[in-house]
C-alpha cells in the first residue's frame, strides 16, 4: 500500500493535496452552529449535480413536451418522483443554506481584511446561483416558469436604445419561446454549473490560502508553536470532518422529512401555477417568484416613479455633500460631483422602470463592496457595539420582510397601516442604507477589546 | 537565462503586436457563437397576420387571441366606458399618445383605436411583459379603490391602465399598452398585425 501511494505521489501530488487541504489544515478551534453551512453548501451542490445528471436523461427541452416529460418521470419513472423532489426541494435549500452562510460572514467578519476576495467569489457564486436557478425554473414549463422567464427577461427591455435587442438575443426569440426554453436548458445543465464548480474551486482556494476566520475573529496565525503550527489551530481531518458530518446528519434528517411529507412546501418550493402547462395569453393571477427571489423583487416593484425621483434627489444631495466635505482629494471630490451629475441627468432622463432594475441590480453589487464598506476595528459581532448589532439586526429584519412582501400583491395591505409598495420602499430604504451608510456607523461604533486568543462561548 | 543582449522594447512591442492580434482573432471567432443567439430564420418568418371574427363579441365584453404568441385583447366597449376616458386625462401619463412607438397613426385618438367602441390592444404589460388583467368594474367594488375609472391591472407589479390601454401615473409601467396594427376586413372580421390593403404584412 505505501508502495503505492509513493509510485503515486511520484507521479501526483496525491499525499501533499490530502495534508494541505485536509489532514494538515489548521482550523481555528472555536467553530460553532454557524460553521456548518459551507460544507453543507458543497453536499447540496453536489445533490443537485448528481440528481440533475438523472433528471436530464427523461427530460425533453422541447416546448411542446417539457411539461409532459416532467410529469412522465413524476409518474411513469422508476424513483423518478424522489430524484426529481430531491432536486427541486435541494434547490430551495442551497438558497437556504447560502443565506445562512453569507450571514455567518455579517456576523463574525468573515468578508474583512484578508478575506476579500473570498467574499468576492462567494457573492459571485450567488449571482451565478441566482441564474442557475432563475433558468432552471424556466425548464418544468410550467404557467409560472413561462411567465417568470418573461418578467425577468423583459429587464433588459429597460435598458435604453439597446435594451430590446438584448432582450431578443437572450430570449432567441420576440418571447418566451421554445428557442428560450431550449438554451435556458443548455446554460443550467453545463454552461452555468461548470462556472459554479469552478467558482467553488477558487472560493476553497482562496480560503485555504488566508485560513478559515472564526467566531472572534481573531487571526489565529499570528500565535504559532515551536512548529509553526497556529496554537487555536486543529487538522480540519478528522476534527472538523467528524463535525461536519453530523451537521450533515442533521440537514439530511431535514432534507427527507421535505421530500417525502412536504415536497412543495405549500406552494413554496414548487407553486401551485406551476403545475399548469404555459398558457401564453394568460399570466397567473398572482405572478411570484420562488421564495429565494422575494426579497429582490420586492426592491424591484418598489421603484414607482415618485419614489425612484425621491430615492434619486437624496442621494444627488448625498453625494454632492460628501463632494463638499469630504477630506481626500481633488479626485474624489470630482468623482462625486460627476456621479451627482449624472444621477440628475438620469433622473429626468430615464424611466422609473430602469430605475428598479438599477436599484435591484446595486442591491446585490454593493454586497461585492461590503470588505472596505465595513470600517470597524473588529470583526467578529462579539466585540463590535450596539450600532452594527442594531444595523444587522434591522438589516435582516427588513430582508425578510421584504421577501414575504414579494409574495403578496402590491397594492393589499399585508403588515399594517400601509400598502405593501409603501413598506417595500421603506425596506428597500433600509436595506441600502445599511451598506451606504456602513463605512460612518461601524466607524463611529464603540467596540470592545479584542482577546489574543480564540475563546469558548 | 541570460538576458544580454535582450532588446526590450522590441520584446515589448512584440507580446502587445501578439496579444492585440490574438485579441482581434478571439473577437472574431466569438462572433458566430454570439450571433447565433439571436432569433433565427424561423423565428422572424414566424408571425403572419391572424383574421378575427368579432360578430359575437358583447358589449363590455373582452376576447384574447394570440398574434405573435402575445396576447391580444379585443374589447368591446360601453358608452359609459367611452365617456369616462376623457375625465382619466389628468392622471395618466401620456393622455394623448405622443409616444409615437406605442400605436400607429390612426390609432393616435382618444380612443385609441379605429372605431371608438372596438379596442384592440396588446396584452403585453409595457413594464415587464406580463399580460395585464381586465379591472372593467368601477369604483371598489373593482378592489382597487373607489376611484377607480375602469381599465387593466397587471398583478406582476401593479401597474394600472384605462380603458384605452392608457397608463396611469405612478405605476411601475412607463408607457401605454401597445396597440398592433390592425384594419377592418368587413365590419365584424379583424386582421391582426397588417393595416394594408392588399397583400401580406
Amino acid at each position: 500500500m505505501q508502495k503505492l501511494l509513493t509510485w503515486i505521489d511520484d507521479r501526483f501530488p496525491l499525499s501533499k493535496v490530502w495534508n494541505e487541504h485536509l489532514a494538515q489544515y489548521y482550523a481555528p478551534k472555536n467553530f460553532n452552529f454557524w460553521y456548518y453551512f459551507g460544507s453543507l453548501a458543497l453536499l447540496v451542490l453536489v445533490n443537485q449535480i448528481v440528481t440533475g445528471i438523472f433528471l436530464t436523461m427523461n427530460y425533453k427541452p422541447d416546448a411542446a413536451l417539457a411539461f409532459g416529460s416532467v410529469q412522465y418521470i413524476m409518474y411513469d419513472v422508476s424513483w423518478g418522483w424522489l430524484i426529481r423532489y430531491m432536486h427541486s426541494v435541494g434547490a430551495s435549500l442551497f438558497f437556504a443554506i447560502i443565506y445562512l452562510h453569507m450571514f455567518r460572514g455579517l456576523l463574525y467578519g468573515s468578508h474583512r481584511q484578508p478575506r476579500e476576495l473570498i467574499w468576492i467569489f462567494g457573492t459571485l457564486i450567488f449571482v451565478a446561483l441566482m441564474a442557475e436557478a432563475f433558468m432552471g425554473y424556466l425548464l418544468p414549463w410550467g404557467n409560472m416558469s413561462y411567465w417568470g422567464a418573461q418578467v425577468i427577461i423583459s429587464l433588459f427591455t429597460a435598458i435604453p436604445v439597446i435594451g430590446n435587442g438584448l432582450a431578443q438575443w437572450v430570449r432567441g426569440d420576440f418571447v418566451v419561446s421554445d428557442a428560450t426554453l431550449n438554451r435556458f436548458f443548455a446554460f443550467h445543465v453545463i454552461a452555468l454549473p461548470l462556472v459554479l464548480v469552478a467558482l467553488v474551486f477558487v472560493h476553497l482556494v482562496a480560503l485555504h490560502k488566508v485560513g478559515s476566520n472564526n467566531p472572534d475573529g481573531v487571526e489565529i496565525k499570528k500565535k504559532k508553536d515551536a512548529k509553526g503550527i497556529p496554537l487555536d489551530g486543529i487538522p480540519f481531518h478528522p476534527y472538523y470532518t467528524v463535525k461536519d458530518i453530523v451537521g450533515v446528519t442533521v440537514f439530511l434528517m431535514v432534507f427527507s422529512a421535505i421530500i417525502f411529507f412536504a415536497p412543495s412546501f405549500g406552494g413554496k418550493f414548487l407553486e401551485h401555477d406551476n403545475f399548469i402547462p404555459a398558457n401564453i395569453l394568460s399570466t397567473p393571477l398572482d405572478i411570484v417568484p420562488l421564495w429565494y427571489f422575494t426579497p429582490f423583487y420586492s426592491m424591484l416593484r418598489a421603484s414607482t416613479t415618485d419614489f425612484t425621483h425621491g430615492m434619486l434627489a437624496v442621494a444627488t444631495v448625498l453625494v454632492a455633500g460628501l463632494a463638499f466635505f469630504t477630506k481626500r482629494g481633488f479626485l474624489a471630490k470630482l468623482m462625486s460631483v460627476v456621479i451627482a451629475a449624472v444621477l440628475i441627468v438620469g433622473m429626468f432622463t430615464l424611466q422609473a422602470k430602469l430605475w428598479g432594475v438599477i436599484m435591484m441590480g446595486s442591491s446585490i453589487v454593493l454586497i461585492f463592496f461590503l470588505p472596505w464598506l465595513d470600517r470597524s476595528p473588529v470583526k467578529s459581532i462579539r466585540y463590535r457595539g450596539s450600532l452594527y448589532k442594531s444595523a444587522l439586526t434591522i438589516f435582516v429584519v427588513s430582508f425578510i420582510l421584504l421577501g414575504y412582501l414579494g409574495t403578496k400583491s402590491p397594492d393589499a395591505v399585508s403588515l399594517v397601516l400601509f400598502k405593501n409598495v409603501t413598506w417595500a420602499q421603506a425596506f428597500t430604504l433600509v436595506y441600502l442604507a445599511f451598506f451606504v451608510l456602513m463605512p460612518w456607523y461601524t466607524k463611529i461604533d464603540k467596540t470592545k477589546p479584542v482577546p489574543e486568543r480564540v475563546t469558548f462561548k | 537565462m541570460s538576458e544580454d543582449g535582450v532588446d526590450r522594447g522590441k520584446r515589448r512591442f512584440l507580446t502587445a503586436l501578439t496579444v492585440g492580434v490574438g485579441t482581434v482573432g478571439v473577437v472574431f471567432a466569438a462572433t458566430p457563437f454570439v450571433l447565433s443567439m439571436n432569433p433565427s430564420a424561423r423565428a422572424r418568418a414566424a408571425g403572419a397576420p391572424v383574421d378575427i371574427d368579432i360578430s359575437k363579441l358583447e358589449l363590455g365584453q373582452m376576447l384574447v387571441v394570440a398574434w405573435r404568441g402575445k396576447p391580444v385583447y379585443i374589447v368591446n366597449r360601453t358608452q359609459a366606458m367611452l365617456d369616462r376616458l376623457s375625465k382619466n386625462t389628468p392622471l395618466l401619463v401620456d393622455p394623448f399618445s405622443k409616444v409615437k412607438s406605442q400605436q400607429p397613426p390612426y390609432a393616435d385618438n382618444l380612443y385609441r383605436a379605429r372605431k371608438p367602441e372596438i379596442l384592440v390592444v396588446l396584452g403585453v404589460c409595457t413594464h415587464l411583459g406580463c399580460a395585464p388583467s381586465k379591472a372593467f368594474t368601477v369604483g371598489a367594488a373593482s378592489g382597487l379603490g373607489a376611484d377607480w375609472p375602469g381599465g387593466f391591472f397587471c398583478h406582476c407589479h401593479g401597474s394600472k391602465y384605462d380603458m384605452s390601454g392608457r397608463v396611469f401615473k405612478n405605476v411601475p409601467a412607463p408607457l401605454n399598452l401597445d396597440i398592433p396594427p390592425y384594419m377592418y376586413l368587413t365590419d365584424t372580421l379583424i386582421r391582426i398585425g397588417s393595416d394594408k390593403k392588399k397583400g401580406a404584412a
